[in-house]
């Protein structure tokens, strides 16, 4: 009756770990239509072009985004081999990593701004990159939640299925958020 | 011991869902349902009153361009200050054309068609005992119905709804003072897009893990149903365009209200110097029809796979070209992403690049073809059973024929110029998307009624409302190719005021009257849709003698949709009039043990001890025919 019950969970686990893949697909289509967006833009002559330096800032929050998907891969191994101390620890601190991350870009921000290279702006291309780092940022917080649910699964006495289920969607959502910054730090690195 | 083996899993499953009846209430059950089979009923009476709103719209804009000079004191009644002096308002119009889009192509032919029909049968005809996500198909269905109560609220605003048109062009749609319908009536518009979008999307991502990952035993996807595959491709479509409206959304929202200058440049607005500069109105034309023109398909593909499901029923006849409709599909899926520019011929577009919209453009027809002919060829020599469904089926087949022609005209750019904007395009795309969509999701509901309610509709108030529907539209749509031709434009509030166009007068009087006889003939429908659900005759379990999944669960709606066991699958869904075999239809779940006498070789997808068993059957009982075709 058991291994039954399991046969069922496994079977309703795989479309919902589908729909996250889903999910991506069309996050992916998103940015795909912003920076195509920026491309039609920005082609269109001179001074609509990313004619300043990006803030030092981006290349901190990449690397704190990095060492990010690492921590939480850890903790996803972790899980895998029942330590569930490991477990949160790797999800607290990348956690933590992830809102250092978010007051990194908004520091970037404000950087900006000091220097008078504001959102609005005649220049949309800057404009673009504010609304790059924007949405960035509200997919990192969706990411900083799922992260959440994975840590209050495991503080509960879940079976470890359940507890292990969430653990792989919240690294499959965090890779990928963390890869689509590196996507758009490349992207806007290129078009400078 | 076998018996005990197949049916305890079963059972237990059914214990559980017993276990969950107990908990149901009247708001788990009706209101906030995560059942797939309820769901499609909110979405389809939600569409229906959607459908319902947006065609007395319509109405209301014809008497306006049949009677530009007339007083109707009742539109003043009705309408306040929209109709000063019993005449509409001419900013009102725009209103109401945009929201008689907007409705029309999002909230019934979109979430409507494919809300309603994909949550029925996805789950019904792959066999499974719901949707990947339930509770995310119960989001998807609130979102749904909070941007609808949203989009109608724009009516009691102060201002008045968005009117930009449907495709909300910048500058008019981001600058809040350039007229009353680009106030508070298009912020809100924006919300309910964002939100209908949302709700597309969870939509769409559950229809196709459903599809991928819960068929049942033996459905592999090459023995789906062609209304499946449909369902299944149009939300592939939608996952890959609505992300990009809302990118294109998102942009002119901070446009709108925060001032950036994506869309906007040099402006000036009543001697007012705008300080947007820079932007570019043409951004938005290439990432709104990114989506715009997939949304097309979005539309029509539900309808075209409904349509080969329920011709191939009525006319007692395997569809025509089961893998070419399927690969015609994908052809359309694809397409569909690489032609967006033809909705831009007249932007200044590079004519090279008008040249390679125009030549990927008129690639669909080929697709668009194959699925006519195939259909034609499924109804040649068939016996044929005109319920309304299979009327409706045909009527879808009349439109796509005569609105798909004058789509290769426009898809010409030179001819474009030319017909840009004109009534010809109206003409064009209200028989080729709204009609052939619209008697697409009419065959549906007359098909799929005995299975969502328990209950038949009447079928005489079906031939009816057929009959008047089919009929008033051709009187609306066919006068407006001439219109359009002659150079009239749409959108436009009294067109018959310029002295070259005073002459259509007498047309539009026309196709108003055309209009509303189509409108009243919806009375037909209504009054049958709404009394058949509680009156009308008890269905049968298969009243049309159909051979997929859906028609072998019980009439009794029960969560799990199955009472036992999900049933197996051994052959594809199209065994109508199979030579040798008794009765004129094969169900999915018959094995080919069961119907020796009507196996042909190819069944058995070269599987050779099944062909030896078959020959051995042959000859022992002197099956001629199927012995020469097995060697």
């Amino acid at each position: 009756m058991q291994s039954m019950n399991n046969e069922v969970d496994r079977y309703n686990l795989q479309p919902k770990k589908f729909i996250m893949w889903l999910f991506m697909i069309s996050s992916i289509i998103f940015f795909a239509g912003l920076t195509s967006g920026f491309i039609v833009y920005s082609g269109d002559g001179a001074g609509k072009s990313l004619n300043v330096p990006l803030p030092k800032a981006f290349i901190y929050s990449t690397v704190i985004i990095i060492i990010s998907s690492f921590t939480l891969h850890w903790s996803y191994l972790q899980t895998k081999r029942l330590k569930f101390e490991g477990q949160k620890l790797g999800l607290w601190i990348t956690l933590v990593l992830g809102l250092v991350f978010i007051g990194m870009q908004i520091y970037g921000w404000a950087v900006w701004t000091d220097l008078g290279i504001f959102f609005i702006n005649s220049n949309a291309s800057i404009s673009f990159v504010y609304v790059f780092t924007l949405t960035h940022i509200l997919h990192i917080i969706a990411g900083l939640i799922i992260i959440l649910t994975a840590l209050a699964s495991s503080y509960k006495k879940l079976p470890n299925v359940t507890n292990l289920f969430r653990m792989e969607i919240a690294s499959i959502f965090w890779h990928f958020v963390d890869i689509l910054w590196i996507y758009l730090y490349v992207f806007l690195l290129l078009s400078q | 011991m076998s018996t005990i083996a197949i049916h305890n899993p079963a059972a237990s499953h059914h214990d559980d869902h017993s276990h969950a009846h107990h908990k149901e209430t009247f708001l788990t059950k009706y209101v906030f349902s995560q059942d797939h089979k309820m769901i499609a009923k909110q979405f389809l009476i939600t569409g229906i009153i959607m459908g319902v709103i947006a065609m007395g719209i319509s109405i209301l804009f014809r008497i306006q361009l049949a009677y530009p000079d007339e007083s109707f004191p009742l539109l003043e009644v009705l309408l306040g200050k929209f109709a000063p002096e019993g005449r509409l308002d001419s900013n009102f119009y725009l209103s109401l054309v945009t929201i008689h889009g907007t409705i029309m192509v999002f909230f019934v032919l979109t979430a409507g068609l494919s809300g309603t029909f994909s949550n029925l049968l996805i789950p019904l005809q792959l066999g499974a005992r719901d949707m990947a996500s339930p509770f995310m198909n119960m989001l998807s269905y609130w979102f749904f119905f909070t941007a609808s109560v949203i989009m109608l609220s724009t009516f009691f605003i102060e201002t008045q709804p968005a009117g930009a048109g449907w495709t909300i062009y910048p500058p008019l749609s981001a600058l809040p003072q350039a007229m009353p319908g680009s106030g508070l009536g298009m912020t809100m518009w924006l919300i309910s897009m964002v939100l209908f979008v949302a709700s597309s999307l969870m939509g769409g991502i559950n229809y196709v893990s459903t599809v991928l990952n819960m068929r049942t035993k033996g459905m592999d996807l090459w023995k789906m149903p062609l209304t499946i595959w449909a369902f299944f491709l149009t939300a592939i479509v939608g996952i890959l365009s609505f992300p990009v409206l809302v990118a294109a959304v998102v942009l002119l929202i901070f446009d709108r209200s925060f001032g950036t200058s994506f869309y906007l440049s040099d402006i000036v607005i009543q001697g007012q110097v705008l300080p947007n500069e820079g932007g570019s109105p043409v951004l938005w034309q290439h990432l709104f029809w990114f989506l715009g023109h997939p949304e097309v398909y979005i539309v029509l593909m539900p309808a075209l796979g409904i349509t080969s499901e329920v011709i191939a029923t009525n006319s007692r006849k395997p569809i025509f070209g089961y893998h070419a409709m399927v690969y015609s599909l994908i052809g359309i899926t694809v397409l569909s992403f690489i032609v967006w520019g033809h909705h831009m011929f007249v932007t200044g577009m590079n004519p090279f690049l008008g040249g390679v919209f125009m030549i990927t453009t008129l690639i669909i027809a080929v697709p668009s073809a194959v699925k006519t002919f195939n259909y034609l060829a499924t109804l040649w020599r068939g016996n044929i059973r005109f319920t309304p469904a299979m009327l409706f089926a045909i009527g879808l087949v009349s439109f796509f024929i005569s609105g798909g022609l004058t789509g290769i005209f426009l898809g010409n750019a030179a001819l474009d110029i030319n017909l840009h904007d004109t009534y010809f395009v109206v003409a064009h795309f209200h028989l080729v998307m709204g009609s052939a969509a619209i008697f697409g999701m009419l065959s549906g509901i007359y098909h799929w009624f005995p299975k969502m309610f328990g209950r038949m509709m009447n079928a005489k108030l079906g031939y009816l409302h057929f009959w008047l529907t089919f009929i008033s539209a051709y009187l609306v749509f066919f006068p407006m190719h001439f219109m359009g031709l002659d150079g009239v434009p749409r959108r436009y509030y009294a067109f018959t005021e310029f002295e070259s166009m005073a002459e259509w007068l007498s047309v539009n009087k026309f196709i108003t009257w055309a209009a509303i006889l189509g409108a009243v003939a919806q009375a037909a429908f209504l009054y049958n849709f709404f009394y058949s659900i509680f009156f009308g005759k008890k269905a049968t379990q298969n009243p049309w003698e159909s051979t997929t999944l859906e028609w072998t669960t019980p009439v009794e709606h029960l969560h799990g949709n199955w009472p036992g066991e999900i049933p197996t699958v051994y052959r594809w869904p199209y065994d109508y009039s199979k030579p040798g075999h008794e009765t004129d239809f094969i169900m999915q779940t018959t094995p080919h043990s069961q119907t020796m006498s009507s196996n042909l070789a190819h069944d058995f997808e070269g599987n050779e001890e099944a062909e030896r068993i078959q020959s051995k059957w042959d000859t022992e009982h002197n099956n001629i025919n199927n012995t020469e075709e097995v060697k």
